[in-house]
């Protein structure tokens, strides 16, 4: 399978989906619903590529897109980086409280949440109900209702006799084991931790390796440098 | 398993269900629904164990359909549609007349359990909007002032309604779904209105056959006499051809009859002899 990702040419096994070609080549695609170990969902939203070329092109996601003959992708267009700052931002408003959330928002430089905070402890993005269906086999909890009313719980709410309280639901979620409690009441965001985060990018890295292509934008990838040095040392 | 004790009537029922069905799920809830008028906590617990499946795939899906519910429904279920064509001619009032009349609201029953009611998004008729369902029994052009008359029928017995009284059981004009004549024959009452009238043919006899045209009414007159449980086919006067569609007979299984309503849809009806079977697609 011949593709294109970001203008660079890969031959993909026909198993692989965009994401695994993206994070072979090591281009970043930021994930929240994505994990190794399991099925992969598409909930989250946040992994979304744009594919096609010309005026057709389309927003997919790429957790569950698997590689076709002729793809051409970006990852980091401005069409994808606006998708995916609305999605966070729809998420983070679901619910502030989230470290992992928190933390995407600063890496991509989300600046503000324009919906109405819900302060929920769940964003349905279904890694609980693979984790106990995949990794555990126990199939206790699932989406329950549908649109704006869907859930996740037991049936009927109550204490499910599949369930073997091994905890795996928690220890994946990425919304109640890690809190953040910065949250600023108006704003809904933190950003905390992201000042006093270390350089996470690479020296050597170009446009293609950024992430979210927001290179010097989110501050994580030069220390106390000006803009202006930084675009020097590209040129 | 996720059910210790099992009554045997619910046991019969499921078991039944399931045989017919082939195990698909949503044939086998519907059923139980339609026992019901609900889902009991037993029922999906045992679909559960007897499908194979695990508790909370079958709750997600039951969960996921309007047309299921997990809570007791009452004895008559009042459907309000809300969709576009019924909302702009004035659905939601007929909606607050009823929460007025019953005090409930939509997805609610009266302590009674007598009446439930709910609403719809759309019931397919929007050419006689705005409709009310109640027990399966059609009212068109409902105006807020009738809703009270409608429900102290439904008290009296919905069946019992006589159709000459209550005009708003409605007359239908079908043409052939093929040549578009029109089988309206005005020159035979049935039920006081113009009958629809076709040819039909079973065993070796042919003859016409004339339907009552008001949707509801089960009133025919025929040249031979047709036994119970016969299937007929039926035929339209002008063009001789077949009438018969792809559409099974909820009831019976039987291939539906097509008839084009003027001014739009579909009406289809069941061609055996005593089955009641049949269905409105505007």
């Amino acid at each position: 399978m011949k593709i294109k990702i970001d203008g660079i040419s890969f031959d993909a096994p026909e198993y692989f989906t965009i994401l695994d070609a993206a994070r072979f080549l090591g281009l970043n695609i930021p994930t929240l619903c994505y994990h190794e170990g399991l099925s992969p969902g598409g909930n989250c939203r946040l992994c979304v590529v744009e594919i096609g070329k010309g005026d057709r092109t389309k927003l997919v996601t790429s957790c569950t897109y698997p590689v076709e003959e002729g793809l051409v992708v970006r990852t980091s267009s401005e069409r994808v980086i606006k998708a995916r700052k609305m999605t966070l931002e729809l998420l983070i408003a679901q619910s502030p409280t989230s470290k992992v959330l928190q933390d995407l928002a600063s890496k991509m430089g989300l600046k503000q949440v324009r919906f109405k905070p819900k302060w929920e402890s769940c964003i349905n993005c279904g890694l609980c109900v693979r984790m106990c269906e995949e990794q555990m086999k126990a199939k206790a909890i699932g989406f329950v209702n549908r649109g704006n009313k869907l859930e996740i719980t037991t049936p009927f709410d109550m204490e499910s006799e599949d369930c073997r309280k091994c905890g795996a639901c928690m220890y994946i979620c990425p919304v109640v084991t890690l809190r953040c409690h910065g949250a600023h009441p108006e704003s809904v965001l933190c950003s905390g931790c992201y000042n006093s985060l270390q350089p996470t990018c690479t020296s050597n890295e170009d446009n293609y390796n950024c992430w979210m292509g927001l290179k010097n934008e989110c501050g994580t990838c030069y220390n106390g440098e000006s803009n202006e040095n930084i675009n020097e040392n590209i040129k | 398993m996720y059910l210790s004790e099992v009554s045997t009537e619910l046991e019969s029922i499921v078991d039944a269900s399931i045989k017919k069905h082939n195990k698909f799920l949503i044939a086998v809830l519907q059923d139980i629904q339609r026992h019901y008028n609900y889902l009991p906590e037993d029922a999906i617990k045992l679909v559960a164990d007897k499908l194979e499946m695990p508790l909370r795939d079958i709750y997600g899906v039951a969960s996921f359909y309007k047309a299921f519910s997990f809570n007791k429904k009452g004895k008559h279920i009042i459907t309000a549609c809300l969709g576009t064509a019924c909302h702009v001619r004035g659905g939601p009032k007929i909606v607050d007349a009823i929460t007025k009349e019953l005090n409930i609201k939509p997805g609610e029953t009266t302590k009674d359990m007598q009446f439930s009611l709910e609403t719809a998004a759309c019931l397919g008729c929007c050419a006689i909007g705005p409709i009310v369902v109640v027990d399966g029994v059609y009212f068109s052009n409902v105006k807020p002032t009738m809703v009270k008359k409608i429900i102290e029928q439904t008290k009296s017995g919905i069946e019992k309604t006589d159709i000459e009284k209550y005009k708003h059981i409605f007359p239908v004009k079908v043409s052939c779904p093929r040549c578009n004549h029109s089988l309206m024959n005005t020159e035979h009452l049935i039920d006081n209105y113009p009958c629809i009238h076709i040819t039909v043919s079973f065993g070796r006899k042919h003859g016409w056959l004339r339907l009552s045209s008001l949707y509801g009414s089960y009133s025919i007159e025929s040249e031979h006499e047709i036994p119970m449980d016969t299937e007929l086919n039926c035929f339209c006067p002008h063009c001789h051809t077949e009438l018969t569609s792809s559409f099974e007979c909820p009831i019976c299984g039987a291939n539906m009859v097509p008839l084009m309503i003027r001014g739009g849809g579909t009406v289809h009806f069941c061609p055996r002899r005593g089955c009641k079977g049949h269905m409105l697609d505007v």
